[in-house]
């Protein structure tokens, strides 16, 4: 088990960074090539100015009519994100890690604050869970790649907690917490948690569109 | 050509009329249009009430009439207008009328003497055209895009061969449009049929066709091309061997085929306004080499310099050289001449004309509410209040700039080396 | 929850396509489409948009069947578009009817569901792509369609006749010219400053509009002309059935008669839809970036006259008024101020519609929804009670509606949920209040 440990947060780890980040990078190349070759007429009109203010204006809560019109959605989209950010990054446990494995020391939360937040997130995956079950006009729309995307998202997280709380094996459910955390990462480059990265350039051309070419906002 | 060698050419000015203000008792008096010769000034007046006719310098047509629109000269100088008499349609040649009057006649055109002239006719709710007065024998539903050979002879248009009821889609699929030479109609029937084109010689015609819901190709005679193409703009017949080339979209690019088969392999984004050299060497065209900018291509090879706006392609008599206006979307004109602008941009520009030894460039352009004449980038001493375009001598040693200035309509020829 | 196969309506034009459709037929075109046209917009929009749903109040057509989530814009892209794509094409003829029936008839391409989709996908986009894949299948409604033919026909939407064209504006001259002697509507004025253009209703249907424009325009003293060619029709359902070739050859048209005449601008009279595929659409197929010449929509056009002092009324529009805020001229060119000082300037009160500017919901006529016909009035009307109600709670008995498609469509509305309310055309009104000559 021990080894299958070492083996899971040594190797396995270096490969699921890789993966997510050759994965990034061959998905956001390979998507640039086809938008050059088919669709000039969009690209034409990305813009910095409009595409950044765009992006700035939709990340203030309740600022856009989308936001405004569904509280419960538009709390739980930012509390999950930043919360999200704020233990895959800021944990104690991953912050040494990336002490460790890549020199960066950045400062972390307090364990007690990592706790709740890793709860609140677990949270509002319920809350999206909820839509999805609850919500027909969301329940019409999903599939099932939305469900996989949001049990690869919510896994890692009950696992850490369990882990940390010492529900069951400790080992195990960090194993385990370490193998879907890894899967995760794996994964974003190719389910829907890719708009982690495409999202940025969804909403800059929608904001270039409407900013350049309509001369209206796009919130 | 031997036209514009008779013309006055004695180097200096001339004032053709003092005073452009409405002659006595004229209600009003429309723009001003010139002579090619620009030895005319010509204008509609409104003679009295529902009663008009045309100034031409200081004297007013003899025949009035209770409308007339559309005056234009011919190249040999005659002045045309539609006019209408008794609720009833006319071409008044000179202020004679050409032909018997009928329900409408519109969209006046010229052989390239000027010694034909052609209208689009329609009687009793037929359509057709009328060449020199006489209309064609057999009309239509409908005409649409009217042409006239340069030598006058034939006249074309796309007609409506069948009728459509209401939203009829089928019929439409099936295909009512035809080519209709001199009023007779092809057999070939298309969805759509744009723009016929006569060669040279006037006996062979071309035209865009829309051969099935999605298909376009370029017929000729008749004859639609086995290759079709998402789309196609104007063919041009070559002047060697009668060949037709057109720009054609396959893919989401244009290029150029020619009787069908690929000559430049789609790689624009746009490609228009192709055009042959008079010898039929050179192939000219506006193309865009990459989305949002146009040039000019000679020969598929397109210049380096990229314009927002390029259009009204002229290439020289010797087919070596080519004019373009450019643009920033109709803002900030520039004259380009063989791939380098001229200096200074200008608020509205028009075609250029080359001389025809190919060697000189003028064109007119406006700025600031001014009309200026430019040779080779250069401008005439001074600006005016209206122009038309230039023209040179056969020789090329001499422009004549037609213009007025303070109210004066005035005749200059100048040397191009006063330029 | 509704479902579209449950509301199928009959269109002869739909039909007949389906009936010549095949699988295979089906799988090439959608294939062809997917391969050779579409790009990485449209797969990221698939890939990126999270089903969250957040879309859905958007949309006029969801908010007026209580919020029936099939009219949601992401399930109308999850039932057309996204269903192409994972199917790669290998759908029945009966769901490419529905298909088109979503397409055509229950979105109108207004973008209002973009202030609403945190991700920023562009679903009328998505939406008249799949309005393409249809055109390519045969599978479009009648009306709209014969429509479309008339434009690559004619150059215009109405199978004017290009002597019919001419005869109106000289009918409209003379007409004019009684009340305004010495009128003149110029005809191919080479270097005019303004061009004048018009939709291709208006010979037809409406010519007391181009009478006054014409009023206007002399009123103002601008120097002015309107083309006797064609190409004076500004309008464009080709854009709105997917028929891409020809919005390119009648957009193509119409700029050409402007700069062929070297006019410095067109001025375009108050439509919406034609209004964005100049600015938009046509333009971007021919390859350029924005207009290869300036087109003014009205709204601006009178805010300029206003501006420079060149509009006079005698007095303003005494009755309390709303404004409708057309899609394509609002939150499709944001000349929502400009109409605003427009109408202030007319009108002596205007109460607001909430929401409004570039929020506004559509009239639900646009994007080429009302040019289906009498087969999806009934669509368009039950689709749209919010705005009947948004009309309803200003109170007024006027409004404002400077796009023609709009008034068409609002004027139903007003008719099917009995508002008596009346829309005019800006025009109608500074026509009305503006100085006359006496006679
Ligand atoms: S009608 Fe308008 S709001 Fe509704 S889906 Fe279409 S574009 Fe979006
Ligand atoms: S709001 Fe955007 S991301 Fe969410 S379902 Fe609608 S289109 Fe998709
Ligand atoms: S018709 Fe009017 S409101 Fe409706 S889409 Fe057009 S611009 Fe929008």
């Amino acid at each position: 088990m021990t080894e299958f440990y070492a083996l899971v947060t040594g190797p396995l780890a270096w490969v699921a960074f890789g993966i997510f980040i050759i994965g990034l990078v061959y998905r956001f190349v390979s998507m640039l090539a086809l938008a050059k070759a088919k669709d000039g007429s969009s690209l034409a009109y990305m813009s910095w100015f409009y595409g950044i203010r765009s992006i700035l204006v939709w990340m203030i809560p309740f600022k856009s009519m989308g936001w405004k019109s569904d509280p419960l959605a538009t709390v739980t989209t930012f509390v999950f994100h930043i919360g999200f950010l704020l233990v895959a990054v800021f944990l104690n446990a991953h912050v040494v890690l990336w002490d460790t494995n890549f020199g960066i020391s950045i400062p972390s939360l307090p364990t007690y604050v990592g706790d709740i937040v890793s709860f609140v997130v677990i949270a509002t995956c319920a809350v999206f869970a909820y839509r999805r079950f609850a919500l027909p006009q969301v329940k019409s729309v999903t599939k099932c790649q939305d469900w996989f995307a949001l049990i690869l998202v919510v896994l890692p997280f009950i696992t850490g907690v369990l882990a940390y709380h010492q529900v069951g094996p400790v080992l195990l459910m960090t194993t385990l917490h370490v193998i879907f955390a890894e899967i995760l990462l794996a994964l974003i480059p190719f389910t829907r948690l890719s708009h982690a990265l495409f999202v940025l350039f969804t909403r800059a051309y929608m904001g270039s569109e409407f900013g350049g070419v309509r001369n209206a906002n796009d919130w | 050509m031997g036209k514009i060698s008779s013309w006055d050419w004695e180097t200096g000015q001339k004032t053709v009329v003092d005073s452009l203000s409405p002659l006595e008792g004229h209600g009003w008096q429309e723009e001003p249009y010139v002579s090619p010769d620009g030895e005319t000034v010509a204008a509609i007046v409104q003679v009295g009430e529902g009663e008009f006719s045309i100034r031409t310098n200081n004297t007013v047509w003899e025949n009035t009439f209770e409308k007339i629109w559309y005056p234009r000269f011919s190249p040999d100088g005659r002045l045309t207008a539609i006019c209408q008499q008794d609720m009833e349609w006319v071409l008044a040649v000179d202020g004679e009328p050409l032909g018997e009057t009928t329900d409408y006649i519109w969209d006046t055109m010229f052989s390239e003497d000027g010694s034909a002239i052609s209208t689009m006719y329609k009687s009793m709710e037929r359509y057709g055209m009328c060449l020199n007065g006489e209309p064609w024998e057999e009309l239509y539903e409908n005409v649409t895009t009217p042409a006239l050979s340069k030598d006058g002879v034939h006249t074309a248009g796309v007609a409506q061969v069948e009728s459509m009821g209401a939203a009829d889609l089928d019929a439409f699929k099936r295909g009512v449009y035809t080519v209709v030479i001199d009023g007779k109609p092809w057999t070939t029937r298309f969805l759509n049929a744009w723009g016929p084109s006569f060669n040279d010689a006037g006996d062979k015609v071309a035209v865009q066709a829309r051969v099935t819901v999605y298909e376009n190709t370029i017929a000729v005679n008749d004859k639609p091309w086995a290759q079709t193409f998402n789309q196609v703009w104007e063919p041009t017949f070559s002047p060697i061997d009668d060949s037709v080339a057109a720009p054609v979209r396959q893919s989401g690019k244009w290029g150029v085929a020619r009787d069908g088969a690929l000559i430049w392999e789609p790689r624009y984004q746009q490609c228009l306004e192709l055009t042959h050299s008079r010898d039929g060497k050179k192939l000219w065209a506006i193309v865009s080499p990459e989305y949002g900018l146009f040039t000019a291509a000679c020969d598929n090879a397109p210049w380096e310099q990229t314009f927002p706006t390029v259009t009204d392609l002229v290439v020289s008599p010797d087919g070596m050289r080519a004019g373009v206006l450019a643009s920033t979307y109709s803002t900030d004109f520039h004259i380009v001449v063989d791939g380098t602008p001229w200096p200074d941009t200008y608020d509205m520009v028009w075609p250029v004309v080359f001389s025809e030894d190919s060697k000189n460039v003028a064109a007119m352009v406006e700025k600031n509410g001014k009309r200026r004449i430019l040779v080779n980038g250069k401008p005439f001493e001074r600006d005016f209040d209206q122009a038309w375009p230039p023209v040179f001598s056969e020789d090329g040693t001499k422009v004549l700039i037609r213009a007025i200035e303070n109210n004066s309509y005035v005749r200059i020829v100048a040397e191009v080396a006063q330029f | 929850m509704s479902h579209i196969a449950d509301r199928i309506i009959s269109d002869v034009g739909l039909e007949s396509g389906v009936a010549s459709l095949t699988p295979e037929k089906i799988e090439a075109v959608v294939t062809r489409v997917l391969k050779g046209e579409t790009g990485a917009k449209l797969k990221v929009y698939k890939e990126t948009c999270m089903r969250c749903g957040l879309c859905s109040q958007g949309c006029h057509f969801y908010m007026s069947h209580d919020q029936d989530p099939s009219y949601s814009p992401v399930s109308k892209a999850t039932e057309t578009m996204y269903e192409l794509i994972d199917k790669k094409g290998k759908v029945s003829p009966e769901r490419i009817y529905q298909m088109a029936q979503i397409a055509f008839t229950e979105c109108n391409l207004c973008k209002r569901c973009a202030h609403y989709c945190p991700v920023g996908i562009d679903i009328a986009y998505v939406m008249i792509t799949v309005r393409r894949i249809c055109y390519l299948l045969d599978v479009v409604p009648q009306y709209i369609r014969d429509t479309a033919h008339s434009h690559s026909s004619t150059m215009n939407q109405m199978w004017v006749k290009d002597d019919e064209w001419i005869d109106s504006l000289q009918w409209q001259e003379d007409e004019a010219r009684d009340e305004f002697p010495g009128l003149r509507i110029p005809l191919d004025k080479e270097g005019a400053d303004v061009y004048y253009s018009v939709i291709g209703p208006e010979p037809k249907f409406r010519t007391q509009l181009i009478y006054q424009a014409a009023a206007i325009m002399n009123a103002a003293g601008i120097d002015w002309t309107m083309p006797s060619h064609p190409g004076w029709d500004n309008s464009d359902m080709c854009m709105y059935v997917g028929d891409w070739e020809n919005m390119g050859r009648i957009k193509r048209a119409h700029y050409e008669s402007a700069m062929k005449l070297r006019c410095k601008r067109i001025v375009m009279g108050e439509c919406g839809h034609a209004f964005r595929s100049i600015y938009d659409m046509g333009n971007r197929w021919l390859g350029y970036k924005e207009m290869p010449i300036p087109v003014i929509h009205a709204i601006q056009f009178y805010w300029e006259l206003i501006q420079d002092g060149k509009i006079k009324i005698t007095h303003k529009y005494e009755k309390p008024v709303t404004i409708q805020d057309p899609c394509n001229i609002i939150r499709g060119r944001g000349l929502m101020d400009k109409l605003r000082d427009v109408v202030h300037f007319l009108c002596d009160e205007v109460v607001e519609m909430t929401p409004n500017r570039e929020h506004n919901y559509c009239c639900c006529a646009g994007g080429g929804v009302i040019n289906c016909g009498p087969p999806f009035k009934n669509t368009r009307m039950t689709g749209n009670r919010v705005k009947a109600e948004q009309l309803k709670n200003t109170g007024v008995k006027d409004i404002v509606i400077p796009c023609h498609n709009c008034h068409g469509g609002i004027e139903d509305i007003i008719g099917y949920y009995d508002l008596g309310m009346h829309g005019h055309f800006i025009g109608d009104i500074i026509y009305e209040l503006m100085e006359k000559p006496e006679v």
